[in-house]
């Protein structure tokens, strides 16, 4: 009898555990456990060429692992914004997910939803430009890695047209101002603004503000120092762009204009306009809408030009240092998830790619590849600027909170069509601080 | 007997309360929050609302609705009353053209906004390459001066909807008998005088009836706006439904979102409350003969 019981007692306990082990396993969320493999989600907003070369650094590493299969999901830029911030909102974020770094990603970092990968970048301190981690880096721990392109702004110019009208490139503000006269007198618009997309505004006040009064400027804002906004620094920044944009230095009909849908772009390689002031991606844009106009050597570059008098490195670079990777919280493969950003992500063959396709990875050591490449010429330019720039200038709107970023993008395209002051402007921002 | 009524109300009850009353009451709750839909909501009390009427924005965002309301309005009415009535008449070949002409109303909204910021582009658009060939020197800004957008806006709105409005007036002008106008044929009335004092008067609760659809549907329309201008130049073109969708969604302040959905709201519900009152909608009586 007592051998019965024990026989019993232990068949019981033996389907008990089974059960809960089997429980376990379902309720886990799948793959993990049960097969031993992980699938890890990946979310980016890239399209096109940058799309497949992400498609094939993924199904490379995916051939590579035995137990990791990395999904990778493309959305459209502007809706990708919006579903990333109402899955995360909900927990539900996957696991891998692509951001600007920046205020946008602390908004995240702050509400938890962001692991910290400083002891999975032990190894690779050496691998990407450091001006542009500071973009990932809050209170000394990193929260993601680049990947893509750097997005550095500078001018593009209409080399055909500079030469007809006798211009060379400026090198200050005062100089721009003259070319922006000349061209004008010839009916020609000086400078390309996408200025119905508002966010192409932006990239005058912010390399403004840093060229009149140094990288301290920014930092006052976004440390929400009290008068922040009202420094005289920013004041006359807001001025000078009103005053070029008075002075008729954007096309008619700029602030309807687009720039996500290539029109800013297409003014440039049409003739219609001489100047453009874009993110690297510009070069992209206009390579795949009109080669030849890169072909037949018309388009030029310059740095953001140096305004006299101000206390501002002309070397300072603004813009979006890169797209970056990071992995969420909520996430129940972290350590697949990580290994694949560790190794996989930008790996040589990527790297190599990304080249390919007219793209500057962050990387570091990658000169001479870059100057045997095509293109290479506007590649270099890219890289070296991000390289020997004292400082990178995070675009505001991503440095910033989204809400203050909204504002700021609202305030500057009312700024241009002369429907708010310079003061006026400052005293709104300054209600919202940061 | 009382309770059966009351037991076939229920379900339209139900529905009433789940998907108009209680999301209502929430938007209400949700006034009083400081919420960014990712960390936990605070509770911030009036201040949002104090913030909307201080910061100047609600009432330029009301004093936009109510300007493209008086806009579409204008640009509306009239047309579709002339169309409706031609459509009723006898013309050759009007139901063809009839058939072409309300294409417009079977586009998404996004279709045509997409469309029309091309055609009235500034560089590039049809519009003004148009005028560029008649010999006009400045180029027509439609979207990107303030003053303008919100005309052109109304004016694309128009090309949306006449359709629609005047499809009320051809069944309207349809309706009227026959025998009227003969009579007024017999006194030696011109097409004129009919118009004027038969069709018009005749057609008095068709244009309530329009009247009504185009102000309460330009209150709520957001679509095409922000396909064609996202609100801007500047803030020149944000109506209420757009304010609402900024504050919301792009600046993820759910509690200034639903100040403005509230606002919204109270201004429908006045809206229809005066139309009620001085159009004796909910008095309609037939004007035809014998009925």
């Amino acid at each position: 009898m007592k051998g019965i019981t024990k026989t019993l007692f232990s068949v019981v306990s033996a389907l008990t555990v089974l059960a809960v082990a089997a429980g376990c396993g379902s309720s886990s969320n799948g793959s993990q456990k049960s097969s031993g493999k992980a699938t890890v989600t990946m979310w980016s907003d890239v399209s096109g060429d940058a799309k497949t070369a992400i498609d094939n650094e993924v199904s490379r590493y995916n051939k590579s692992q035995s137990n990791i299969t990395i999904d990778s999901q493309y959305f459209e830029s502007n809706a990708y914004k919006q579903k990333l911030q109402i899955v995360m909102g909900a927990k539900k974020g996957p696991d891998i997910f692509s951001n600007w770094g920046g205020g946008r990603l602390n908004d995240f970092i702050k509400a938890n939803d962001v692991v910290d990968m400083t002891s999975y970048l032990k190894n690779s301190k050496t691998k990407y430009l450091p001006s542009i981690m500071k973009s990932v880096t809050f209170d000394g721990k990193i929260y993601g890695v680049p990947h893509g392109n750097i997005q550095q702004v500078n001018f593009f110019y209409n080399k055909s047209l500079f030469k007809k009208y006798g211009l060379t490139p400026p090198k200050t503000w005062d100089e721009l101002l003259s070319d922006v006269k000349v061209l004008k007198s010839k009916g020609i618009a000086p400078i390309a603004l996408g200025g119905g997309d508002k966010w192409p505004d932006l990239m005058y006040f912010e390399y403004l503000v840093d060229r009149i009064g140094g990288p301290t400027v920014f930092q006052n804002i976004q440390e929400g120092k009290p008068n922040a906004w009202s420094q005289p620094e920013v004041i006359q920044a807001l001025k000078m762009m009103q005053q070029l944009a008075n002075a008729g230095g954007f096309e008619s009909g700029f602030s309807s204009v687009g720039s996500g849908n290539g029109e800013d772009a297409a003014l440039v390689y049409t003739n219609k306009a001489a100047m453009w002031l874009m993110g690297s991606w510009g070069y992209t844009s206009i390579l795949s809408d009109d080669k030849s106009f890169i072909d037949d050597g018309n388009l030029g570059w310059f740095s953001f030009p140096a305004v006299t008098g101000g206390k501002g490195d002309p070397a300072d670079v603004a813009g979006n240092p890169s797209e970056f990777y990071s992995i969420s919280s909520n996430s129940k493969n972290k350590d697949a998830a990580a290994k694949f950003l560790v190794n996989g992500n930008l790996d040589k063959q990527n790297v190599k790619d990304l080249i390919n396709i007219g793209n500057v990875p962050p990387v570091q050591g990658i000169e001479s590849q870059l100057k045997q490449a095509k293109g290479g010429d506007y590649m270099t330019f890219s890289y070296d600027l991000i390289k020997n720039a004292p400082y990178f200038q995070q675009s505001w709107d991503t440095a910033l909170s989204t809400k203050t970023g909204n504002e700021l993008d609202d305030d500057l395209s009312k700024l241009l069509i002369n429907q708010m002051t310079p003061q006026q402007v400052a005293a709104d921002m300054q209600k919202f601080k940061n | 007997m009382n309770w059966q009524r009351w037991i076939m109300v229920i379900p339209a009850l139900v529905f009433f309360a789940i998907f108009a009353i209680i999301p209502m009451c929430v938007a209400v709750y949700y006034t009083g929050l400081n919420w960014d839909g990712l960390t936990p909501p605070t509770w911030a009390g009036l201040s949002n609302w104090v913030q909307v009427f201080q910061n100047g924005e609600a009432w330029q965002s009301t004093r936009l609705t109510i300007e493209l309301m008086v806009l579409c309005w204008i640009t509306q009415n009239p047309i579709s009353l002339v169309l409706g009535v031609f459509m009723a008449g006898k013309q050759k070949h009007r139901a063809v053209f009839g058939v072409f002409y309300f294409i417009p109303l079977l586009f998404s909204a996004a279709a045509i906004g997409v469309t029309w910021s091309y055609i009235l582009n500034p560089n590039f658009g049809l519009v003004d390459s148009l005028l560029t060939a008649l010999g006009v020197k400045q180029p027509v800004n439609w979207l990107g001066s303030p003053h303008l957008a919100l005309i052109s806006v109304s004016l694309v709105i128009a090309w949306q909807f006449i359709p629609f409005n005047s499809l009320l007036y051809q069944g309207g002008a349809k309706q009227i008998p026959e025998s009227i106008y003969e009579a007024a044929k017999i006194d030696g009335a011109g097409p004129f005088r009919t118009f004027f004092s038969i069709t018009l008067p005749q057609l008095k609760y068709t244009i309530v009836t329009s009247s009504v659809l185009i102000l309460t549907g330009t209150l709520t329309y957001f679509d095409l706006i922000y396909v064609l201008t996202s609100g801007g130049p500047g803030t020149s073109t944000q109506v209420l439904a757009m304010d609402m969708y900024k504050q919301a969604f792009m600046n993820n302040n759910i509690g200034m979102g639903s100040v403005m959905a509230i606002i919204l709201a109270v201004f429908g519900l006045i809206l229809s409350l005066l139309i009620l009152k001085f159009t004796g909608f909910n008095n309609m009586e037939s004007q035809k003969e014998g009925a």
